[in-house]
């Protein structure tokens, strides 16, 4: 086909339009864009918003910002945070520290998958992303249940650290279930909400099952 | 030419007003669902619009070139054709993929009526895989439902993490996760389809969610006696629960697929295996999977020793000593 070697669409069909993408619905002005705005305002605005999310998971009231602007940034520090605390304890083998740091991080997110899709096939509201970004936020009092418990181990480990421990995991278990149950509840027709809060219960668990049984070497 | 420009811009328009949430650039995959304003549908009137603008300017450049020379008119209309011709190939092709992965997102919603059920339901039914039914000669129903064994195999996962954790299961290969995952969804998956292959070659009145479901719920005995023997290390008491407990719950699930399967040799090939590959599993997870406090055992069993001696290590040493101590006096008050 002598002829095909010529053709050349962009010619003859040209495709053309804009695609704008509302950044901010209440920036009255148009041409505002905050890709010209100094490195400091962007990350200070996102640390005040990660921040803002912090207050709510410790203050669990209801409150839809946690819900509408998500963000996964929070989730990340917090994951990563606890993974690292959590690496390197009761371990014989040397070749043990690698597995426990991609262990907490496929628990955390594979649970958290699995209960956003138990939530939506429930007949939940609540976006994929959403969800995500309210369960990675709870799982903040258990981080700072993990750095008590290394702290009190720093201590020593005997009976009354570990019913220390056993109180502080306890505690902060039940902050994380009722915060994340606070937000995510919601979502749900009010018959299933049993339903709904037995995975995050179990998801919790785990979580604090680990930290409790976490002994450094 | 600018006629054009302005269409597409009125077109996208559709789609900005699904946009959930002023706050954020992203695309909710929730509206997905709601076809209207969608991109494909915007491409199919674009094209279309474009398609006929091309048909007026042709007709219009046939008009204006009859004075031209009817080859060159020719040629022009040729290239024309050709490359709409591949511009709407590629078009095709372009919605085919699309339509194929908005239909793997949508498969999501195939697995949404088995998670229909009510926390009553799913009470009725954890007591009820517990009691064997004594009507075999009529198809008993069963519920196709999966939001209850998929939890229970989760907790079956999380009491198996909790059993490696205290026995100081040291996996090389892969971590404790991952084994206790494999091994729960494993069994859940495998034998489940192994089951509903036996069932198909026994004329068994099966399907496959029911026999997930059946399976699924028959874990609600395992659950237990783990949960209990975990942590409260006795060899005996583990073994009546395993004959009580277990056995309940085998007992429920073969008297189930007895009632829907005609013909005593398929009755005894499916429940032979179902019963054997149910017991034997919770077997295999107690002795795989649990610490063996040396003193108290060689007490109590001389000569029942069982294969695996592993040493106890320190982890949660004083709920352990309590639990067994509790265990111990009251069996001997008993």
């Amino acid at each position: 086909f002598p002829g095909l070697a010529d053709v050349s669409i962009s010619q003859d069909i040209p495709v053309e339009g804009e695609i704008t993408v509302p950044v901010g619905s209440h920036s009255p002005d148009e041409d505002y864009s905050t890709l010209d705005e100094p490195v400091k305002d962007t990350i200070m605005r996102d640390l005040k918003a990660v921040g803002k999310k912090f207050v709510h998971v410790m203050y669990p009231r209801k409150s839809s910002a946690l819900l509408r602007d998500w963000d996964l940034w929070g989730p990340l520090v917090l994951c990563v945070s606890l993974a690292l605390m959590l690496q390197g304890g009761s371990a014989d083998s040397k070749d043990d520290g690698g597995p426990q740091f991609a262990e907490v991080f496929v628990i955390i997110w594979f649970g958290a998958v699995v209960i956003t899709l138990n939530s939506k096939l429930l007949g939940g509201t609540i976006s994929f992303f959403q969800s995500l970004c309210v369960l990675g936020y709870c799982v903040m009092p258990l981080t700072v249940a993990m750095l008590v418990c290394r702290l009190v181990l720093l201590a020593g480990a005997g009976t009354v650290s570990f019913i220390v421990r056993l109180i502080v995991v306890g505690a902060m278990f039940g902050w994380s279930t009722l915060a994340s149950t606070a937000f995510l509840a919601d979502s749900q027709p009010p018959n299933r909400k049993a339903l709904v809060v037995y995975p995050i219960f179990l998801f919790y668990f785990v979580i604090s099952w680990m930290i409790l049984t976490f002994t450094p070497q | 030419g600018s006629g054009r420009s302005g269409a597409p811009g009125a077109e996208w328009g559709g789609f900005e007003d699904n946009m959930q949430g002023g706050g954020s650039a992203v695309i909710d995959m929730e509206n997905m669902d709601d076809t209207s304003g969608s991109s494909f549908e915007d491409m199919g009137e674009m094209h279309q619009r474009m398609k006929e603008e091309e048909e007026e300017e042709a007709e219009g450049e046939a008009g204006a070139g009859e004075e031209e020379d009817g080859e060159f008119l020719g040629m022009k209309g040729l290239r024309g054709q050709l490359s709409r011709q591949v511009a709407d190939q590629m078009w095709q092709v372009g919605k085919r993929q699309a339509s194929r992965a908005f239909s793997l997102y949508a498969n999501i919603d195939i697995l949404r009526p088995y998670f229909d059920v009510e926390p009553v339901q799913v009470r009725a039914r954890l007591l009820e895989s517990m009691i064997p039914v004594k009507m075999i000669n009529f198809p008993q129903k069963i519920a196709g439902e999966l939001y209850g064994p998929l939890m229970l195999v989760f907790t079956l996962v999380a009491i198996l993490l909790h059993g490696m954790k205290t026995s100081d299961t040291i996996i090389r290969e892969g971590t404790l996760m991952g084994t206790a995952i494999g091994t729960c969804f494993g069994y859940w998956l495998g034998v489940s389809s192994f089951m509903y292959f036996l069932a198909y070659l026994c004329n068994a009145q099966i399907t496959m969610v029911q026999m997930l479901s059946l399976l699924g719920y028959g874990l609600f005995g395992h659950c237990i006696t783990l949960f209990v023997t975990y942590n409260i290390h006795f060899h005996s008491l583990f073994y009546i629960f395993w004959l009580v407990v277990g056995g309940l719950s085998t007992l429920r699930m073969v008297a189930v697929l007895v009632s829907r399967t005609v013909g005593h040799t398929q009755r005894l090939i499916l429940c032979g295996t179902l019963a054997a590959l149910h017991m034997l599993f919770l077997l295999y997870l107690h002795f795989a999977y649990h610490k063996v406090v040396e003193g108290i055992l060689d007490t109590l069993e001389g000569p029942n020793m069982p294969p695996f001696q592993r040493v106890a290590r320190d982890i949660p040493v004083v709920s352990n000593a309590v639990l067994n101590t509790t265990a111990k006096t009251i069996a001997l008050t008993l």
